[in-house]
């Protein structure tokens, strides 16, 4: 690998880290907040890149962005529907969803699973042409994902200190504690995962736009590779961060992730590992805690054994 | 003020766990009443709470608070005019947020997308500091990392920081030590002296029964089955309500006997 290629990686690493960032902002929303983990994750990121690509196939670049966050409104919607309304058990309303939306896109698709966006004017495209010709040029992708994360993000910190958004992390930390606020902890959900979801359709819809193509695979995996980057994120922000922090600290990890994913791939490792890298990420972010708790008492167990042992061996001695 | 009329609960109906918590309680409390409930456990003390509170619906009768027919409103609904406590301290605040954003869910005051102002942080701190504990100078720390009795000390004091038409104390110190008990008593009786809120307390402890309040029920198979007030409380000491504890008791037995044979 030559040294001259390295800001290349360095810049792929920082498009794709921030426009699937968005993702990973909405699974801190869902996730970290929340506590509801929402595997409707990758059906809404494909929903949304198709519901982008179709409006902006149809000539209306800016209207794309808009639109398919309503996409992921309406879906983040349903899947909380089904939570508080109908009985269904989280994690399996989001797997339904997840399933029923792979019709659903395509469907908005037009009955084929892969659009292209070659000639196609996009957000990207728009830009593009704005910044042709000054020393900006090279950076319109760049460009676009620092505005949608700066947004998203700023959003989020402000959003999360409101008096809804108080109630929506209480409802993730003590939802009795909710309910006797006289708040309607079914309203906090819906309102949580609405908003998370066109976070997730967004990222899906700019994805799609910057690389030109949608297919109905491109959300597959999603939801894990966002966890792993959002645990990662964890790891700098800390849990008793503030907001902001913690916000920053999930972007920051989503491109970590994704450099250390580029990294990997000039070192020969195949493309397809992607998943099972960020599989085994969320594995160790995940039980890595538990197994620390269980350390001590492993410990003792060892130590007592050889203790005994020593005793038995006195004993036979005398 | 609260009227609870012919309210009967059943929970599993219609299976062999079927238990009849509550069993045709009529009930008036006046505006202003502090009122001690005491009983056995699975008199249905817990359950009258839970009925009052909107935790589940009853079965059959009517609850009006104030003049409104609450029995049919949801738990949320009524909690805008209901403060409860639960006996585990951990139950009424959220333990991942500061003291601070606590306080602020349970203030709820302005609109949705409102943030809490200024004033309102500094009326938190006074609040605060009414306690005693020091908290007013922990604002910012979670929740998670106070103490039992700190936690229900504030969970109190969120309770009826809008001064709740009625509140209700779920053993709220059964889970705590001696010195603290004492502590969240006291300050229990202040708060709700000082608004002049209609409260329910259910207790264990006989002695608090009687001296908390100006009102004693004992429950006993989902039916109040003593009710003193007034003069007749006033005489009443710990070793009369252990008599008719355990007269209560040994009907239950009886009746168990009448059973079995």
């Amino acid at each position: 690998m030559s040294l001259a290629s390295f800001p290349g990686i360095i810049q792929t690493a920082l498009e794709l880290g921030l426009i699937s960032s968005l993702t990973v902002l909405a699974l801190f929303l869902s996730y970290s907040m929340l506590n509801v983990c929402d595997l409707s994750t990758d059906g809404c990121f494909t929903l949304g890149a198709a519901v982008g690509a179709v409006v902006a196939i149809a000539g209306h670049p800016l209207l794309s962005i808009p639109a398919a966050m309503l996409a992921g409104v309406l879906s983040g919607f349903v899947t909380a529907f089904l939570q508080t309304k109908m009985g269904i058990n989280s994690l399996l309303s989001g797997i339904i969803v997840n399933t029923g939306l792979y019709s659903v896109t395509i469907g908005i698709m037009g009955g084929s699973s892969l659009l292209s966006m070659n000639k196609t004017e996009t957000v990207f495209t728009a830009v593009k042409s704005l910044t042709e010709n000054t020393f900006l040029g090279p950076y319109f992708k760049l460009i676009v994902a620092v505005i949608a994360v700066a947004l998203v993000t700023a959003f989020l910190s402000v959003f999360l200190r409101t008096k809804l958004g108080l109630a929506i992390r209480a409802t993730g930390n003590n939802p009795d504690m909710v309910r006797s606020s006289s708040i309607n902890t079914t309203f906090t959900t819906i309102v949580g995962l609405c908003v998370a979801n066109s976070f997730t359709a967004l990222s899906g819809c700019l994805l799609a736009q910057s690389q030109k193509s949608v297919n109905i695979d491109i959300g597959s995996g999603m939801v894990t590779v966002a966890l792993a980057s959002l645990l990662i994120g964890g790891i700098f922000a800390g849990k008793k961060g503030g907001i902001t922090a913690r916000a920053i600290g999930a972007v920051l990890g989503a491109f970590i992730f994704r450099f250390v994913y580029a990294i990997a791939l000039r070192f020969n490792m195949p493309a397809f590992m992607l998943k099972l890298v960020s599989s085994v990420i969320v594995i160790i972010a995940i039980s890595a805690p538990y197994l620390k708790s269980r350390f001590p008492d492993f410990k003792r167990r060892m130590q007592h054994k050889k203790t005994m042992k020593k005793a038995e061996k006195e004993a036979e001695q005398c | 003020m609260l009227k609870l009329n012919h309210v009967t609960k059943t929970f599993n109906p219609g299976t062999v766990n079927a238990k009849t918590a509550l069993d045709d309680v009529s009930l008036h409390i006046n505006r202003g009443d502090f009122v001690s409930i005491i009983g056995a456990n699975g008199a249905g003390k817990s359950t009258i709470m839970g009925a009052i509170a909107g935790e589940f619906f009853t079965d059959t009768g009517s609850i009006i608070l104030d003049g409104e027919d609450v029995t049919l409103k949801p738990e949320h609904k009524r909690a805008k005019v209901i403060g409860r406590l639960f006996q585990d301290p951990m139950r009424g605040s959220a333990p991942g947020m500061t003291i601070e954003e606590n306080l602020a869910l349970a203030a709820g005051k302005g609109g949705w997308l409102s943030m809490v102002k200024k004033s309102e942080k500094e009326e938190f701190r006074e609040r605060l500091a009414l306690l005693g504990m020091g908290l007013e100078d922990r604002m910012h720390q979670p929740v998670g990392l106070l103490s039992g009795g700190q936690r229900q000390a504030l969970t109190l004091m969120m309770a009826t920081f809008n001064a709740p038409k009625l509140l209700l104390l779920d053993e709220h110190t059964a889970a705590l030590d001696p010195a603290t008990v004492e502590k969240v008593l006291d300050i229990t009786k202040k708060v709700v002296e000082e608004n002049s809120i209609t409260c329910l307390m259910v207790t264990h402890n006989m002695q608090t029964a009687l001296e908390l309040g100006n009102r004693t029920l004992m429950m006993n198979a989902g039916k109040v089955i003593y009710d003193a007030a007034g003069e007749e409380r006033a005489k009443l000491q710990v070793s009369d309500l252990l008599v008719l504890f355990k007269e209560a008791a040994g009907r239950a037995l009886d009746n168990d006997r009448i059973l079995l044979s």
